[in-house]
């Protein structure tokens, strides 16, 4: 199947195109050079093109996602889609169904979305959402920080062991990257304590944050990994957390990036760091430290962000970091669920309102702008709401909508949240505004190049798949700065949508699902015969401490109808 | 005779993934490591009449038809009917019960599972309050407070105590001497002989008992000297061991569901749970009975937002347990058309819902003769999962795992079957 | 005002869904329109004169309308949903959701209805003559936030759950209650004026509940606070002598009140 796309204004950082008129040519699925007469023509003229947007941090399959949705039945209630012709219908604002999850993003663009927190006795249940969300690439990131082989061997020094552990779990779980939450913190909290900063021992297995971040840090390079270690730092959401943000940004620095896959230079994807960048020692004296945090991504260059940047809406938080959740739950009264995963994680959910009445969640919100809008190079970092945690992820294009306008953000400082987002944050003296370029570079390409995934996604040239989003905003005639409700609903509902080369969705509907998503995962092979000595041991601690069978545990092929293995190193 | 190992129990909620069967020809003759009733499924000692046939009931009369024939005049009722209920569910796989979700959508039917009359409570309950829960191995490796709420675990999931308390954990090397064990029930059962305590309330207290204890852990006096039969003081001294638990974890059953009040007790044992852990660590376990009960709960909420009692009624999801319920739709006489999968509710169902089944047509997807099919108009047997047949099955907590296939008898899985019938409500939908 | 009456039909056995018997939804309608609303059978759609006949007049102004049921509809939910302005009278009974989500305006139900009447209620009035059944004004499942405002009054009796996580507003109950009146109760103000089996106030935080009849049965997690007369409760004076309680203690900060009156309940106070 052969396509053209004509005349549109072609954003594409990856390739230094930026708002060139030119044609984008389509063939098997691939962006190719030229294409024949034949081909099918889409016309695009005074449109916009991206790359299909990346999504490098959000939570959409799995068990707590679930578990999101099933506690939840008021928030299903708010927003129900109905079955359609060719369609699956679904429900959930904060948490949609998978269905209607696959739809969303595709609406908006978006062609690939990774869930960004796996337990791996449970990785089973996040492919199976996986094989019922449709359109987008995805993959899925097995949770390492707090588990017992990697404490146990990392206490015991053993770099090598940790690796070859680290190998086999990742295609064990079909996994992508090596997530670490709250290190050694989620381990306390099997025992109902938490840890405080990044030197504080997990309980019996006496290693710090740091010390797993560090061992977790130089082993994935040593695995050869397409992504640098993914970590959400210990301290989530206290006051006074950035001087542990900053620590534990620094411990990676000096370890040299080695990918097999791809060609990443960072060594540290640090996730949500909106919820990570506070000053102050409690909820009154509490002010931003974001112009510090931003500070220091700007004067290095090993570590590339995500914001979890706060939209005002009443969403659902869940993360494997279980202390904090229940924290959260002792704040706001709200119902708290909760899963300790034996040996390995934990995780909690709890409802939340972000109220833009209300003098936190406004400065979260100015914060998380703040960090936008003051690291200078978007290289550096990436859109997120850790949907659905600060927001859910169909709000993005009104996040995309206030990077751009600085009319839209005085709006909001003057009308629509509390005065601390003033008091607390510097967000009202930026007047920075992003350019379509720089959009998609937080929104495609940089996700695109940190995932390792920047040979075929995240681009529009020649081997790229053809994922591609068409916008109904014309940057030559209309100005998102002052026009910026209409800039967020071009985003919101793309003209066409392009997936693998066959057009999915069509006026900001969705007209076809195409093929299945496919699912990455890491094919590391660190040492063989090590790692036949570790499974040995991983066997004898099953026997006595699992509560599944060894020969039960892997995730079998059958779960991933279109299986996209991406190579670490084989040794 | 053939031996296949690490094999997954197609009975309760425990799941059991460590029976080794043997197997002679196509059928299992023997099982390893399994208890009485999941050995007992295995080697089909129930001794249930097996169908192997499609039927339909003419002039009241079974006989057998051809599979295409029994797809269709399924398929039909499910289109004709204007309140469809397809109920079951809990004895089949997750795939099976994927495609039962898109049948309901395109037959705008209502979909519910036997949660409806078992841990529906609790479902009601962790969606008003939360649901804060732990895998098994945390109970093994770190639970020194074990409590058996309403349930008797020693004959309906025989294994739970097995493998779980009775065995040594990382943290509690000496298995059950490590830990407390608590059973609230109102009768003596084999389990309350085990415990170190056993808080023996009196029927249908539950709500006040666990609201005296909530206000206790807060540090509140109660207003009377004895709640549900229970001394001031015994609870006093109930909750101080619960507070002071390192790792504390309550399993509760059909005892405290179904008692006065139901949800609710859920509900405010949840609280308990949740407000424990101030003090201590604590979480909580549903035993949930059929294999994959919790699977079906798990589907349904991913496809469509909500974990049952789904009415696609309108084209979109609804959810009101209470209208939504197979046993309000029957005993208010909404529904018009039945099908029946992987369960029975012609044995557990109460009268007034059965003579509403009685009254409308039934299909049954069901591998023995059971009380269901008795009444069922349309009887198609499928392989039975977990011996015949593979699929996802998730555990009681939540932990998925692959069902084997250990013998081959060629009969269509339950999936294979949903989907024809899928295929064909589409045809008749697209000919209206 | 003017006047729409609606005469049922025959009621079939799958019920139907009047979420369209709205004053809000007749306005500015003919009688003809009106007629060939949509309505939901099961899984079909049919048109509201199906099932009634109608005549009558609209108006353009929700508020000048009246719609009479005019005869029993026990196989009809969700009449009245949401309606913001107008009356509605049903002479007989109804099914599930009468007023659900109701905002504004008059309902009368003259017979029973069956459960969640009121659910969500925001405002207005619902008065139904004789008994209803569970989840009376009550939250949607999961919803932390239940009525916040107007009026119920049931005659009859009604059953479990009622008041559920009610926030605010005002219901009014002349007969006897089943079990978990105010559960999980966080303000508004509940009367009953008959007797109640148990759990009354369960795990309530807030808001008040009078009961002026008999308890069978009280929850162990109340703090007595001794006798009060003549309660003034919003402007309205409830005279007579009552135990005050306050709880539910089993929830983190509660602070709802309980008053029974003090005769026919010495036996749950605790001196
Ligand atoms: S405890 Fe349950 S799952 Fe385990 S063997 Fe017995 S019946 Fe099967
Ligand atoms: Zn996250």
């Amino acid at each position: 199947m052969e396509h053209i796309i004509k005349n549109g204004i072609v954003y594409d950082p990856l390739n230094n195109i930026d708002g060139e008129q030119k044609d984008i040519c389509i063939k098997d699925g691939k962006i190719v050079d030229s294409v024949s007469a034949d081909a099918n023509v889409t016309d695009a003229s005074g449109q916009i093109i991206m790359p299909g947007g990346v999504d490098p941090h959000t939570h959409i399959a799995g068990a707590k996602v679930n578990v999101g949705r099933m506690i939840r039945p008021e928030d299903s209630k708010k927003d129900v889609v109905g079955r359609a012709p060719g369609q699956r219908g679904g429900s959930g604002f904060s948490v949609p169904s998978t269905f209607m999850t696959g739809y969303r993003y595709a609406q908006m663009g978006y062609t690939t979305a990774m869930e960004a927190a796996m337990p791996p006795l449970l990785a089973r249940h996040t492919h199976e959402e996986f094989h019922d969300t449709p359109i987008i690439d995805h993959a899925a990131y097995p949770l390492f920080g707090n588990n017992w082989f990697v404490m146990q061997y990392l206490k015991e020094g053993d770099l090598d062991k940790t690796a070859a552990y680290a190998s086999w779990l990742l295609r064990a779980t079909k996994g992508y990257a090596i997530k670490i939450v709250n290190p050694a913190g989620t381990e306390a909290w099997a025992w109902g304590g938490n840890v405080h900063g990044i030197d504080d021992p997990a309980p019996y297995f006496d290693v710090t944050g740091g010390e797993i971040i560090k061992g977790l840090a130089e082993v994935n390079e040593m695995l050869g990994l397409p992504h640098p270690i993914h970590l959400h730092c210990n301290d989530l959401g206290h006051p006074g957390n950035y001087e542990t943000t900053l620590k534990s940004f620094d411990i990676p620095k000096g370890i040299k990036a080695n990918p097999i896959t791809g060609n990443r230079d960072k060594v540290l994807y640090a996730t949500h760091v909106q919820f990570h960048s506070y000053g102050g020692t409690n909820w009154r004296d509490f002010v931003s430290e974001a112009p510090k945090i931003a500070d220091y991504v700007n004067k290095n260059d090993h570590i590339v962000i995500d914001v979890g940047q706060v939209t005002l809406d009443e969403t659902t938080t869940m993360t494997a970091d279980g202390p904090m959740e229940y924290d959260l739950h002792t704040l706001n009264g709200l119902k708290w669920a909760n899963c300790d995963v034996e040996l390995e994680t934990g995780s909690g959910v709890v409802p939340f309102i972000y109220s833009g009445k209300a003098p936190v969640p406004s400065s979260q919100w100015a914060i998380g702008l703040e960090l936008f809008l003051l690291v200078n190079d978007p290289e550096k970092i990436c859109l997120t709401t850790d949907s659905p945690n600060a927001g859910p992820f169909t709000r993005y294009p009104r996040v995309m909508s206030w990077l751009m306008s600085n009319k839209y953000r005085e709006d909001m400082i003057e009308n629509h949240v509390h005065k601390w987002a003033q008091k607390k944050t510097s967000i009202a003296t930026i007047d920075r505004e992003y350019s379509f370029f720089e959009i998609a570079q937080i929104s495609r390409a940089t996700p695109a190049k940190v995932l390792g995934l920047s040979d075929t996604k995240g681009h529009l040239g020649v081997g790229a798949d053809a994922d591609i989003a068409i916008y109904p905003f014309n940057p030559e005639t209309q100005d998102p700065s002052t026009d910026y409700m209409k800039l967020e609903e071009a985003l919101t509902a793309a003209s066409y949508v392009f997936k693998d080369g066959e057009i999915v969705v069509k006026d900001g509907k969705v007209v076809n699902i195409g093929l299945p998503g496919r699912c990455y995962w890491v094919n590391s092979i660190y040492d063989e015969e090590l790692e036949k000595q570790i499974v040995g041991e991983v066997e004898t601690m099953f026997k006595r401490y699992y509560s599944v069978n060894f020969a039960n545990y892997a995730v079998q092929d059958e779960y991933l109808p279109r299986s996209t293995p991406v190579d670490g190193v084989i040794l | 005779m053939e031996i296949v190992k690490n094999v997954v129990c197609p009975f309760c909620g425990m799941l059991c993934d460590d029976i080794i069967c043997k197997v002679e020809g196509d059928e299992i003759v023997g099982t390893l490591n399994a208890c009485r009733i999941g050995h007992s499924k295995f080697v089909h000692a129930e001794g249930a009449e097996r169908y192997k046939k499609p039927l339909i009931r003419k002039n009241g009369e079974l006989v057998e038809v051809t599979m295409e024939e029994a797809i269709d005049k399924a398929a039909t009722v499910l289109a004709e009917s204007k309140r469809p209920l397809m109920y079951g569910w809990s004895c089949t796989d997750c795939d099976a019960q994927a495609v039962g979700v898109e049948l309901a959508e395109e037959a705008k039917a209502i979909i519910d599972n036997t949660a409806s009359v078992c841990h529906g409570p609790s479902v009601l309950a962790l969606q008003d309050v939360g649901y804060p829960i732990c895998t098994f191995g945390e109970v093994k490796n770190r639970a020194d407070v074990v409590v058996y709420w309403g349930c008797n675990p020693m004959h309906a999931h025989p294994r739970n105590l097995s493998r779980l308390v009775f065995s040594r954990g990382f943290f509690r090397e000496r298995g059950l001497a490590d830990r407390t064990v608590i059973v609230v029930d109102p009768r003596k059962s084999d389990s309350s002989k085990l415990a170190d305590i056993h808080l023996q309330l009196d029927y249908d207290k539950d709500y006040e008992l666990l609201d005296a204890m909530r206000a206790v852990l807060l540090g509140n006096e109660i207003l009377y000297d004895e709640v549900a039969g229970i001394p001031k003081e015994t609870i006093y001294e109930a909750v101080d061991v619960l507070k002071n638990a390192k790792f504390g974890v309550l399993f509760f059953g059909m005892g405290i569901t179904h008692s006065r009040g139901k949800h609710r007790n859920i509900d405010t044992a949840i609280c308990l749970v949740t407000d424990l852990n101030d003090s201590a660590k604590f979480t909580l376990i549903p035993m949930r009975g059929h294999y994959n009960v919790t699977g079906f709960n798990q589907v349904c909420t991913w496809e469509s937002g909500y974990p049952f009692c789904v009415d696609f009624a309108t084209g979109s999801a609804r959810y009101n347990p209470g209208e939504t319920g197979s046993n309000d739709l029957l005993q208010n006489k909404e529904t018009d058309g039945m099908m029946v999968v992987a369960s029975d509710p012609g044995a557990h169902f109460p009268q007034k819902a059965l003579e509403r089944m009685a009254e409308i047509p039934v299909i049954s997807i069901e591998p023995h003769r059971t009380p269901t099919t008795e009444m069922a108009d349309i009887i198609i047997p499928p392989a039975i999962v977990g011996m015949e047949a593979e699929g996802t099955a998730y555990r009681m907590e939540g932990v998925p795992i692959r069902m084997r296939k250990v013998v081959d008898i060629g009969l269509l899985s339950d999936k294979e079957i949903l989907e024809r019938i899928l295929t064909r409500v589409k045809e008749i939908n697209a000919s209206k | 005002m003017s006047e729409i009456i609606l005469k049922p039909k025959e009621q079939p056995l799958v019920p139907i869904e009047a979420n369209n018997v709205t004053p809000d939804v007749f306005a500015g309608k003919t009688l003809e329109e009106i007629k060939n609303l949509g309505i939901w059978h099961g899984n079909r759609q049919d048109r509201l004169s199906k099932f009634f006949d109608i005549e009558g007049e609209s108006s353009e102004n929700p508020s000048e309308i009246k719609i009479i049921i005019d005869g029993s509809v026990p196989k009809t939910k969700w009449i009245g949903k949401a309606m913001t302005a107008g009356e509605i009278l049903v002479k007989g009974d109804v099914n599930m959701y009468v007023g659900a989500d109701m905002k504004g305006g008059k309902i009368l139900v003259e017979g029973n209805a069956a459960s969640w009447p009121g659910q969500d209620m925001q405002g207005g009035e619902l008065t139904i003559m004789g008994n209803a059944g569970d989840y009376v004004g009550s939250a949607y499942r999961g919803d932390w936030r239940g009525m916040s405002g107007g009026l119920i009054t049931v005659h009859g009796n009604v059953g479990n759950e009622i008041a559920e996580y009610m926030l605010g507003g005002k219901m009014v109950i002349k007969g006897n209650v089943s079990i978990m009146p105010g559960v999980h109760m966080n303000g508004g103000l509940l009367i009953i004026e008959g007797n109640v089996v148990a759990r009354v106030g369960g795990e309530m935080k807030g808001g008040t509940i009078v009961v002026k009849g008999i308890i069978d049965e009280f929850l162990a997690g109340f703090k007595y606070l001794g006798i009060e007369r003549d309660l003034n409760l919003e402007g309205e004076i409830i005279e007579g002598a009552y135990h005050k309680f306050k709880g539910d203690l089993a929830t983190k900060g509660a602070s709802g009140i309980v008053y029974a009156a003090v005769a026919g309940n010495s036996h749950i106070a605790p001196y």
